[in-house]
């Protein structure tokens, strides 16, 4: 362990002790005795902030947490299966909040409103309104608690811009061109050509966020209601058009600047890759920007810039299916012309509680997720790369010292802040999708028609067809009127 | 009197008694979730309001993976046949054709025995058909697991075999090599696919500098669809050829010794050893093996799992792991509908090799 993380952790342990003892929705001793099975996804990101805090919770409340781990693609099915067939193992989750509208739905998810009201130390107020309000929410009640806040970015070497005269990419043409002119180029002094752009692009993993980050550009220009997935008419896929075929070259270009091995690396190892100094460009969320100053193991300590999502110039015409040049009616939000579209994709690991389990536990689990997303706790763990978490707090973004004692140089920490500030303050933000079986629709046909053009199965139209068949075999599978309903109640479209 | 006759009736059904629990046992973890899984494959699940719902749909899920929205994936993409295509349904309708002909002339020609066949022959053929006409567009799961099961166990075969020969012979370190060979086996498959994932590795693994050297620096084998499939098969055989090895070893070391010296007696050469005498004896073990891997090939899901998560596209996809995606994405209507699939493939598959190889190799000892 690094001493910055040492120091960090220690830190935490004092700040919780402080806090938990002022406030909180429970007292010492209350869960002697109580037991809570926590499943997430196998780590060591988001499952080591919650197995480190566990003792010290234990130790502050008597319950024991015993956080159970399993691969990130397993683990909507193994909540579900678990808690649909009454089995009920797992009392507690930490999962994507876009996949809580199947739970509720099903009557798994406990209602956490009113506890929440009556915890002062979770503070709510200072939870950024994006989470607060929609990511944690369904059908106006709140089902979970945000642990973590996910916006994806641009990551690029600033050193490297600098030598070669470019500016950060404001349009996903400036990102290919970012691309191209560093590719080869040695980055880290090892010797060796390194490359252009990393991007995960493996399957059954995150390349389906990646792709529809580009993509979004592209089809959504009038404000979050206008939706970037599906017609709010009719329900019809946004997915096969000039629109998302423009994105689908730009992604399938970037694959000419990136490792030989792309088409087989998840964010963890395009992390790694970036990290060593071997990438110029990166697409990620702000995990990038903690696990560069880590004094370990990166070599691009202060050489790291983020941006908001690169926009275009041109976007989607939904009559006609055609890119058109943006104009102030068509791109309201645009800056000098180019109109972003940062996507809010999976939303941030969040905390939610088995319905069907003892009151007890629930109790104790309800304590674990507040003590683990109150500021004592978070305002430390957002800061260490390993955690996986990522600020959502508006104390996050307004107290810089926080990044300073992390190790982030004030330049830095507003650079990486600042770009995450401008998506959650984007009114042309897209959301992710959250409509009754969206794992389908993005884990399985999206992901599978991408990964099937990587490997040169599918060409562009193809791929396009591919999406949009799949996904209207899903909708009329469960209902167009009501799948319709429920996403333009998500994107809060008319 | 009434109270003998339940020792008496007990005495004259004791072997049905003691074998009941067992079938008891079978009835309710193999039958009963077959039949369970049976309903499955004709049904849709859906969540609904306070848990799910399972609704029937008739051959829906088999619709769509023959004829459907899932037929890419399942049978793949049709397109011309190539040469290689050509020659694969040249050979198999070719040994289709040796082999009805050595039934009807060599064969116990029975009622059974034609109906057997007039379902293998057919299923046989057409299998050999979809693979090559897949072959030119993208092979599906079923075709990718066809391949693993044919080259992977007669990979396995051959060199499990022939090291288990080697081991028979008076080589130094001969014990050695026979814990060394068997290891692999002892490992559990994920810890196989994991270890393998790592050798396999072609920027930081072991063997990257070599591949750097080969000038393959550029190339990587995860991006392109055969070499994929061939470092799973590859991973497979490490794994899976101790099993050959120290069943076939077994056999040559319990072969009677006089034929073989009397044989070095007369002069014979050791070729001529291994092809009269060694092999005829162990050919029965050797027919055995092979099933028990070819049984166990079908179901491959921890190597492309771990090495590749299906990749590229769906390349590496085996029939199990299709199954367990559909299974993961909530679709188990799908998932039992491949899985039944591949029990029909598999089953017939196997059923022709004991009735075609296994029988006539034991017929032909007695």
């Amino acid at each position: 362990m690094n001493r910055l993380a040492t120091a960090s952790y220690s830190l935490a342990f004092g700040a919780t002790i402080a806090t938990f003892t002022a406030a909180g929705p429970a007292q010492a001793g209350e869960f002697d005795g109580v037991s809570v099975n926590i499943m997430t996804f196998t780590g060591p990101q988001i499952a080591e902030p919650l197995q480190r805090r566990a003792p010290e919770f234990e130790k502050l409340k008597g319950a024991k947490i015993n956080v159970i781990t399993v691969p990130f693609s397993d683990l909507y099915q193994k909540l579900l299966t678990d808690w649909t067939t009454g089995t009920n193992s797992v009392d507690a989750g930490v999962f994507a909040p876009q996949w809580m509208v199947d739970y509720v739905s099903a009557g798994l998810l406990e209602d956490l409103s009113p506890r929440i009201s009556g915890d002062s130390a979770v503070k709510m107020d200072d939870i950024a309104p994006f989470f607060r309000d929609f990511s944690q929410k369904y059908g106006g009640k709140t089902y979970m608690i945000t642990l973590d806040g996910d916006f994806q970015m641009v990551y690029y070497r600033t050193d490297v811009a600098e030598e070669l005269g470019l500016a950060a990419p404001k349009t996903w043409d400036d990102y290919l061109a970012f691309a191209k002119a560093s590719h080869g180029k040695d980055m880290n002094g090892d010797g060796k050509g390194d490359f252009g752009s990393c991007i995960a692009k493996k399957r059954n993993a995150q390349s389906y966020w990646m792709v529809t980050s580009i993509a979004s550009a592209f089809i959504q220009s009038r404000g979050t209601a206008q939706g970037a997935f599906f017609s709010t008419k009719d329900m019809t896929p946004l997915y096969n058009n000039e629109a998302f075929a423009e994105a689908l070259r730009i992604y399938k270009e970037t694959t000419k600047y990136g490792p030989p091995n792309e088409i087989n690396l998840d964010v963890g190892d395009t992390r790694s890759l970036f990290t060593s100094g071997q990438c110029a460009l990166s697409i990620d969320w702000g995990d990038i920007g903690t696990l560069a100053i880590d004094k370990e193991q990166s070599k691009v300590i202060d050489k790291v810039g983020a941006v908001i999502l690169p926009g275009s110039t041109r976007v989607l015409d939904r009559e006609t299916g055609k890119l058109v040049d943006c104009s102030p009616e068509i791109c309201p939000h645009a800056v000098d012309g180019v109109s972003h579209a940062p996507f809010a994709a999976f939303g941030g690991w969040s905390g939610g509680i088995n319905a069907n389990a003892d009151d007890r536990v629930k109790d104790a689990a309800y304590a674990f997720i507040s003590f683990m997303s109150q500021a004592a706790q978070s305002n430390v763990d957002v800061t260490i790369g390993a955690t996986g978490f990522n600020p959502y707090r508006i104390s996050q973004f307004s107290d810089l010292s926080l990044w300073k004692k992390a190790g982030m140089s004030e330049k830095a920490a507003k650079d990486y802040l600042g770009a995450i500030q401008a998506s959650l303050g984007s009114p042309n933000m897209v959301l992710d999708l959250r409509i009754p079986q969206n794992q389908r629709y993005q884990q399985v046909v999206l992901d599978t028609a991408i990964a099937r053009m990587l490997a040169g199965e599918l060409d562009i139209e193809g791929t396009m067809a591919a999406i949009s068949e799949g996904w209207e075999e899903i909708t009329d599978e469960l209902g167009r009127e009501k799948q319709l309903a429920a996403y333009k109640q998500t994107i809060g479209a008319e | 009197m009434k109270t003998a006759r339940l020792p008496e009736w007990m005495d004259r059904h004791s072997g049905p008694i003691f074998v009941l629990p067992a079938v008891l046992l079978i009835l309710a973890f193999s039958i009963f979730p077959l039949v369970i899984s049976a309903w499955l494959a004709l049904s849709q699940f859906r969540l609904g309001t306070g848990g799910y719902e399972i609704r029937f749909v008739g051959l829906l899920n088999f619709k769509k993976l023959l004829t459907g929205s899932q037929q890419f994936h399942f049978l793949g993409t049709f397109a011309e046949i190539p040469l290689i295509g050509w020659l694969i349904v040249a050979l198999v309708f070719g040994a289709l054709a040796v082999a009805a002909r050595r039934y009807a002339t060599f064969g116990r020609v029975s009622v059974i025995g034609v109906a057997g066949r007039l379902i293998s022959f057919p299923l046989i053929g057409a299998l050999a058909v979809l693979f090559a006409t897949t072959l030119g567009g993208q092979i599906g799961s079923l075709s990718t697991t066809l391949f693993y099961v044919i080259v992977g166990v007669t990979l396995q075969f051959l060199v499990g075999t022939g090291l288990a020969f080697l081991c028979t012979q008076n080589i130094r370190g001969r014990s050695f090599f026979r814990l060394v060979f068997f290891v692999p086996l002892m490992v559990t498959p994920v810890g196989t696919a994991y270890t393998f994932r790592m050798l396999a590795d072609t920027t930081v693994g072991p063997f990257a500098p070599i591949w750097r050297a080969l000038g393959l620096g550029n190339f990587a084998w995860a991006s392109d669809p055969w070499t994929a499939r061939i470092v799973i098969v590859l991973g497979d055989s490490w794994q899976w050829i101790p099993f050959i090895f120290i069943i076939m070893l077994a056999a040559f070391e319990s072969q009677p010794r006089d034929q073989v010296e009397a044989a070095q007696v007369d002069g014979a050469s050791t070729f001529q050893i291994f092809r009269d005498i060694t092999w005829p004896s162990v050919a029965p073990v050797a027919a055995t093996v092979v099933l028990i891997r070819v049984v166990e090939a079908f179901k491959i899901v921890d190597l492309p799992n771990v090495l590749t998560n299906g990749g590229p596209g769906i390349a590496t996809e085996s029939l199990t792991l299709h199954a367990f995606i559909e299974w993961r994405a909530l679709n188990l209507g799908g998932s039992a509908a491949i899985a039944y699939l591949l029990l029909f493939v598999a089953t017939v598959l196997c059923v022709s090799f004991v009735n075609m190889v296994v029988v006539p190799m034991r017929r032909s000892r007695q």
